[in-house]
């Protein structure tokens, strides 16, 4: 087996007993206030930070991409309407999309 | 798209209106985002993996970051070990989301270690969105998330295995606006609870400050799960008594971008004055008095 198998399988079982271990873990590790308030936080703070990472990131550089920029506008002004979700998505892919087409970015 | 939700709301035919939208936002959410393995696909072949070990990476890893963390290294001629290592780290995010998802979802027995492989960034977040969308419930949530997993897993897949055999050249998933899907869609799920938590609000500004910062000093993923530092700084904040680092609960409603200096700050005047402090009650707003 060569190692990049090697590498590849690794890697799958790895990431698959980390999801595994975060479904286990036994409710009373996280009984404790301080313990619930992290586990309750984390998934807002690590979405928030793929919002922002996805919208400026490019690899290791930030960048702004006018497009992703207003697509992501169009996503907040359709929620700040109150629209639901799915019109929310495709106001801010046919935003990206338009301005892609019409060469932005 | 209505043939495509036809699935799960057949599935959920006696479950209530709930269930349903959330399997329904589910799966358009799958479908779009999966694209994106074209792309997975096509530079995992270019970085010198084969077809088949493209596939199976997307097949058991089912996480993104990690996958083109690997190929990433593979590319680079690099040390595999290193490779494997930060591919590794970069899949504890979806560990912290399980933490979250356990008590939310409720699987029990052999049925969770199938759920388990379907915790990614998508799935938690239409999952917790759905209490946020108005629509609580563990039916609502479970029906969000088992949707996501099945058609974000089937498009990634078969997404995966066509970039790999060379149908990379299609076009960017770019052209197609796919790109802002995923951050629209965050933003979507975490918006009623940005709107409504001044905790929330704060956490989620600091997370993303801190995954900005870090980018120019991280190789790609790594500033994401870095973020998590706003949740523990917000999670032990009310008890450290300011020594905490960082992000805080900013006390006005239109708080500016808490840098983490900033943060602490904040913190302090929060705690003297402590009105809606980080207490212990999750979601508890005019908690206990003081500290």
């Amino acid at each position: 087996m060569s190692a990049t198998w090697i590498a590849v399988l690794v890697t799958a079982v790895c990431c698959y007993a980390l999801k595994l271990a975060g479904l286990t873990v036994p409710p009373r590790w996280l009984a404790h206030p301080r313990a619930q308030r992290f586990a309750t936080l984390v998934p807002v703070a690590l979405l928030a930070a793929l919002i922002a990472v996805q919208t400026l990131g490019r690899g290791q550089s930030l960048a702004v991409d006018p497009a992703r920029l207003a697509g992501l506008g169009a996503a907040a002004a359709t929620l700040l309407l109150r629209a639901p979700f799915l019109v929310v998505i495709v106001a801010a892919a046919g935003t990206a999309a338009g301005l892609h087409a019409l060469g932005v970015a | 798209m209505a043939e495509t939700s036809a699935e799960p709301a057949k599935r959920a035919a006696t479950a209530p209106e709930p269930a349903k939208r959330a399997a329904r936002d589910g799966v358009a959410l799958g479908l779009a985002v999966g694209t994106s393995g074209l792309a997975f696909g096509a530079a995992a072949v270019a970085s010198g993996l084969s077809p088949a070990q493209a596939c199976v990476l997307s097949l058991a890893a089912y996480t993104g970051a990690s996958q083109f963390a690997l190929a990433a290294a593979v590319a680079g001629g690099g040390n595999l070990i290193a490779g494997t290592a930060s591919a590794v780290l970069l899949g504890s995010r979806n560990g912290l989301y399980g933490l979250r998802l356990a008590s939310l979802l409720g699987f029990r027995g052999p049925f969770r270690l199938l759920a388990a492989l379907g915790i990614t960034d998508e799935s938690t977040a239409v999952a917790l969105g759905q209490q946020a969308l108005g629509r609580p419930g563990r039916a609502a949530a479970r029906a969000g998330f088992l949707a996501t997993f099945a058609s974000l897993y089937l498009t990634w897949n078969a997404a995966t295995l066509a970039g790999a055999l060379g149908a990379g050249h299609l076009g960017s998933s770019d052209s197609f606006g796919l790109d802002v899907v995923g951050p629209a869609a965050f933003l979507a799920l975490l918006w009623p609870r940005l709107r409504d938590g001044r905790t929330e609000r704060a956490v989620a500004l600091a997370g993303a400050a801190i995954a900005l910062a870090a980018t120019p000093f991280f190789p790609p993923g790594l500033p994401v799960v870095l973020a998590a530092v706003a949740a523990l700084g917000a999670a032990l904040l009310p008890a450290a008594g300011g020594a905490g680092p960082g992000p805080a609960t900013s006390p006005g409603p239109a708080a500016a971008g808490p840098g983490t200096g900033a943060g602490a700050v904040t913190a302090t005047r929060t705690g003297a004055a402590c009105p809606a402090g980080p207490d212990g009650a999750p979601r508890g707003a005019g908690g206990r008095p003081g500290r």
